[in-house]
């Protein structure tokens, strides 16, 4: 008897929760609860953002899903018309998206490539022929990769690219080795074995630090860069699962974005890339974009990141993602609306936001540029 | 009410008591067209769902042979993945292996606990408790599989460590469990046992509908002899039940060697330069955890094609799972007609 | 132990089983059977240790987010990880919506099949059908997943659209419409249908009006009970039916979130807000699951043929 009455009632829960969800909205904004740390920033700079009303959708990187969310979010609030769509499918996906015309913009943690497969189109080629007018690479959001590590009694710790490459590899084998303590002077290091986390997944991440260490330790790391890890460890599911395997294992390190290692309250090492260590801040980062070279031509800003960077104060293990434009719309609309969305993405006061949740807000003169570039735009 | 939430019952595939066929009604009235139009209707559905399982196999085999083809490794004894590139390099017998371990140690786990909680409901329970215990067992098989292996990595993982370790402590000389350095968490170990109780549900609920179905001269013969409770189980249920179990055994194995959800977010993969290792404690990747772990990098044919021949593989798997817990049923009927 | 021991002897049926066999039992036999006893019901508290230990731990920290309206009436479109507040009427109405399509194509197509079996089904591919669906029964629902991906994108070229996965819903649902109402057309006693075809009406309006509505309430429990596997299921989502943040009631085109994807992408975030989504997420995907199974069963009761 009490199966029937409780069936009686949870009918009724689920009656009911089907008329909620009937009516229910996407109007998150108007809730109480919903108030964001930036809502304050963006009611004051409302009168600066272009507003449109329409859909934009765009797809690609993962790695900056929750920078472009933040932005889609904070443009939302000053723009109450505007329906911004940003799916973290990967930055392939999202650039063969943008090919096929299927979405307005892509985000791409590396620049369209110049050189086709094969003898196949390249990627450059192909937007250029979609869009009708050479399309863009904007660097907007930069995530610092963090060397992250629990090891009991370490809060500070400093890496150069040789010992990273052992670590990784597993030819370091316990956190007392010679090589670590060598350059940890005055830290009491344990010898807990030494548990490496990495992705499972195919990721971006593991390319970029990959790459990170083939450029700068081509000693240590034989490998080549790709987006499957080819080190040491266990291999956890995205980055929370590295992130979560590092928190819960002593002696645990994996490489990962700075927010997961920040809010998995994780030990960041600070990296001597031979010009002492840099800590990871937002301004170390910003450095090693500022110094970056243009590979791209005019308003095509592709950068050329220097993974070994002997540039003092720069952190040099980054990820840059791209926002890929058409430079000339074929609808008119929705290159203005594509304007005025980035340009919001790219001021002042949404990258620096970008800082708290992990990522480092471009350098000044980067943004400049950048900006430059998205007035070009039509 | 004999439905089963496992979508499987043991009544469908017991003999008919008074030896029915089909319902016969061709000579009340035939040939009118709304007859051949229903029956036509009913045929085509059967027709369908004949096609469909055809389909799958065909759309499988016909996207994976090129891939297989391209594959520079042997695809049955390789333990490389590497399914894209100029020279793509795959093959299954890792993830053979995880997959065919974790559904083993399920097994073991699952199987005696599942046969006693039906005989629980059926023999032991007082008869208020005997339904509500058969309606929570079924419940569990309601819990997602997604909710199963959140609840298992963030909850329920840690207190695998002390048996973990003891077990890898105190036998760890055979290689079975041998200490790879993994967290309890996320060896094969614990994602069994998270698997043994996500398929607990389907065997018992068909170990029950049998148990139920023995004959009461059967049981009460025994016990009139002077039979314990236990004997009159071990000598009359049991016996009756064996094929109703074994086929309800094999249905839960077929779940759970296609089980994707909870063991990939249980398990932990192996680097490529790591040794083979018959260890339980150590982590790997079934096949249903592998494909949808990489769902999102289906990017080129050739990759896609790597992943849906390892569907194939689970497919053809359990295709011969499901297989037999027919035939171990079809043979028991036609045993006992 | 003792106390559930003890539950058991008063049973009367345990009575029954004892008495009769009081002196003539060694002790050894008699330890036996007292052993075997515990064991069946320590196996069975076992086997709710995990249901409790799940349901317990999901009331606990998703509890709260159901208590609010919010969750309820509105979607995350705006929200990140990193805030509060939003909710999940999106990924509801999403799950609701796929499992509606889902079993308005699964319902005709497995009841259909059900009849062909019990009606007129005969000889070889009778046999067939019926190995099929067991076959059907067995199909992970990763393999669906894959063969709908082969068909809908690979070779059709296709978007990932939420009706795609409804289809990979509907290889896994077919199979359990088709054994439940196999079940009830096979209890509706024959003596019906005999009158009904000596009163002249033809084969298939019997089933229609007098076979049919008979098994009804027996079938909707089916329908039910299908349902509550197929709405929780995330591996054909993962592979076919991205998330998305924001109300979404188009079928053929763009993105639809559902409560499976909804946890899936809110476990890879370590933030509280992301987290108490989670579970709020799993509470509330394992209510309408309960739901479904409950009122499957309470409608069992009516049925006229059980």
């Amino acid at each position: 008897m009490k199966t029937t009455r409780l069936a009686q009632l949870a009918s009724l829960a689920v009656v009911g929760s089907m008329a909620l969800a009937a009516c229910g909205s996407d109007n998150t904004t108007g809730s109480t609860s919903a108030e964001g740390s930036s809502s304050s920033a963006s009611a004051s700079e409302s009168a600066a953002t272009e507003c449109f009303s329409g859909t934009l959708n765009a797809e690609g990187s993962s790695a900056q899903k929750n920078a472009i969310e933040e932005a889609i979010a904070s443009y939302g609030e000053a723009c109450k018309d505007a329906k911004l769509n940003y799916n973290p499918t990967g930055s392939g996906a999202g650039i063969k998206q943008f090919i096929a015309g299927q979405v307005d913009f892509a985000g791409s943690d590396s620049a369209l490539k110049t050189e086709g497969k094969d003898g196949a189109q390249s990627e450059a080629v192909a937007a250029e022929a979609f869009c009708g007018s050479p399309a863009w690479n904007l660097p907007m959001v930069t995530g610092p990769i963090a060397i992250a590590f629990n090891v009991k009694g370490v809060d500070k710790l400093t890496i150069t690219p040789a010992v990273a490459a052992d670590i990784f590899s597993g030819k370091i084998t316990t956190w007392n080795d010679a090589k670590i303590a060598e350059i940890n002077k005055g830290v009491t290091l344990p010898a807990t074995a030494i548990k490496v986390f990495f992705r499972s997944d195919e990721s971006g991440t593991t390319e970029n630090f990959t790459k990170y260490l083939k450029a700068a330790a081509p000693e240590g790391w034989t490998a080549d860069a790709s987006k499957k890890w080819t080190g040491a460890g266990e291999g956890k599911e995205k980055s929370a699962g590295v992130a979560e395997g590092v928190k819960s294992t002593d002696g645990g390190v994996t490489y990962v974005e700075w927010s997961y290692a920040k809010d998995n309250k994780l030990g960041i090492a600070s990296v001597d890339n031979g010009a002492g260590a840099v800590e990871l801040t937002g301004e170390s980062v910003g450095k090693a974009v500022a110094v970056a070279e243009q590979a791209g031509t005019g308003n095509d800003l592709a950068l050329k990141l220097d993974y070994a960077t002997k540039e003092a104060g720069a952190y040099p293990i980054i990820l840059v993602t791209y926002e890929i434009v058409c430079s000339k719309n074929k609808d008119a609309e929705k290159g203005k609306n594509i304007k005025a969305f980035l340009k919001h993405f790219a001021s002042t006061d949404v990258q620096k936001g970008l800082e708290e949740i992990g990522y480092a807000p471009l350098p000044k003169e980067v943004e400049d540029k950048v900006l430059t570039a998205i007035d070009a735009l039509s | 009410m004999s439905t089963s939430i496992t979508g499987h019952s043991a009544i469908d595939d017991l003999p008919d008591p008074e030896g029915h066929g089909p319902h016969e009604g061709d000579r009340a009235s035939t040939s009118r067209w709304g007859d051949r139009l229903f029956g036509g209707a009913a045929k085509a559905s059967g027709l369908f769902v004949v096609l469909l399982v055809t389909l799958v196999g065909l759309f499988l085999i016909v996207q994976a042979v090129p891939s297989l083809l391209n594959n520079e490794a042997n695809f049955l004894t390789s333990t490389e993945w590497v399914p894209s590139g100029a020279e793509p390099r795959f093959g299954i017998a890792a993830l053979l292996w995880a997959t065919v371990i974790t559904s083993v140690i399920a097994m073991l786990i699952a199987v005696p606990l599942g046969v006693a909680v039906a005989l629980f409901i059926t023999e032991y329970a007082p008869s208020w408790l005997s339904k509500p215990a058969a309606v929570i067992i079924d419940l569990l098989a309601a819990v997602p599989s997604i909710v199963f292996g959140f609840w298992g990595l963030t909850i329920a993982g840690q207190y695998f460590q002390p048996v973990q370790d003891f077990l890898a402590g105190t036998f760890g000389f055979i290689p079975f469990f041998k200490d790879s350095g993994f967290s309890a968490k996320s060896t094969l170990a614990f994602a069994g046992i998270i698997l043994a109780f996500m398929i607990l549900p389907i065997i018992t609920a068909i170990s029950r509908e049998v148990f139920n179905q023995v004959p009461t001269p059967h049981k009460e013969g025994a016990l009139a002899l002077g039979a314990t409770k236990w004997e009159m189980i071990r000598t009359a249920v049991l016996p009756f039940g064996k094929p109703g179990v074994i086929s309800g055994a094999m249905l839960g194995l077929g779940r759970a060697l296609g089980e994707t959800l909870a063991v990939m977010i249980l398990l932990s993969t192996l680097n490529p330069s790591a040794p083979w290792s018959f260890s339980i404690f150590n982590g790997g990747e079934t096949f249903a955890s592998k494909i949808a772990l990489n769902a999102g990098e289906f990017d080129s044919p050739q990759k896609t094609g790597a992943y849906i021949a390892a569907g194939l593989v689970l497919f053809i798997l359990t295709f011969i799972v499901n297989s037999i817990a027919r035939v171990v049923i079809n043979r028991r009927k036609a045993f006992s007609e | 132990m003792s106390t559930v021991t003890h539950v058991g002897e008063e049973s009367t049926r345990a009575k029954a089983v004892t008495l009769p066999d009081m002196g003539g039992k060694s002790s050894g036999r008699a330890i036996k059977d007292q052993a075997a006893r515990i064991v069946m019901w320590s196996a069975f508290v076992i086997a709710c240790v995990p249901l409790v230990w799940i349901l317990v731990s999901t009331l606990l920290k998703g509890g709260h987010m159901l208590a609010s309206v919010d969750w309820w009436t509105l979607s995350q479109n705006g929200i990140t990880a990193r805030r509060e507040g939003g909710g999940a009427a999106h990924a509801i109405q999403g799950t609701l919506i796929q499992g509606a399509v889902t079993a308005l194509m699964s319902v005709p197509i497995g009841v259909l099949t059900a009849i062909y079996l019990v009606e007129y089904g005969r000889g070889r591919f009778a046999k067939a059908v019926s190995f099929m669906v067991d076959i059907l029964t067995g199909v992970p629902s990763i393999v669906a997943a894959l063969f709908i991906y082969a068909l809908w994108v690979t070779t059709f070229g296709f978007q990932r659209v939420p009706f795609a996965v409804t289809l990979a819903l509907v290889l896994l649902m077919i199979p359990t419409i088709v054994r439940s109402t196999e079940e009830m057309l096979k209890l509706v006693p024959n003596e019906l249908r005999e009158a009904s075809y000596a009163l002249g009406v033809p084969k298939w309006k019997t089933i229609v009006s007098i076979v049919l509505p008979t098994a009804f309430s027996g079938i909707v429990t089916g329908v039910l009970l299908g349902l509550a596997r197929v709405m929780g299921e995330t591996a054909p989502l993962i592979i076919l039916g991205p998330y998305t943040k924001s109300m979404a009631s188009n079928l053929f085109d763009g993105l639809m979130g559902t409560l499976p994807t909804m946890i899936n992408q809110d476990r890879t975030e370590a933030l509280q807000p992301a987290v108490d989504r989670v579970w709020g997420a799993a509470l509330t995907l394992i209510l309408i699951v309960f739901v479904l199974n409950l009122l499957g069963r309470f409608l069992g009761r009516f049925s006229k043929v059980s």
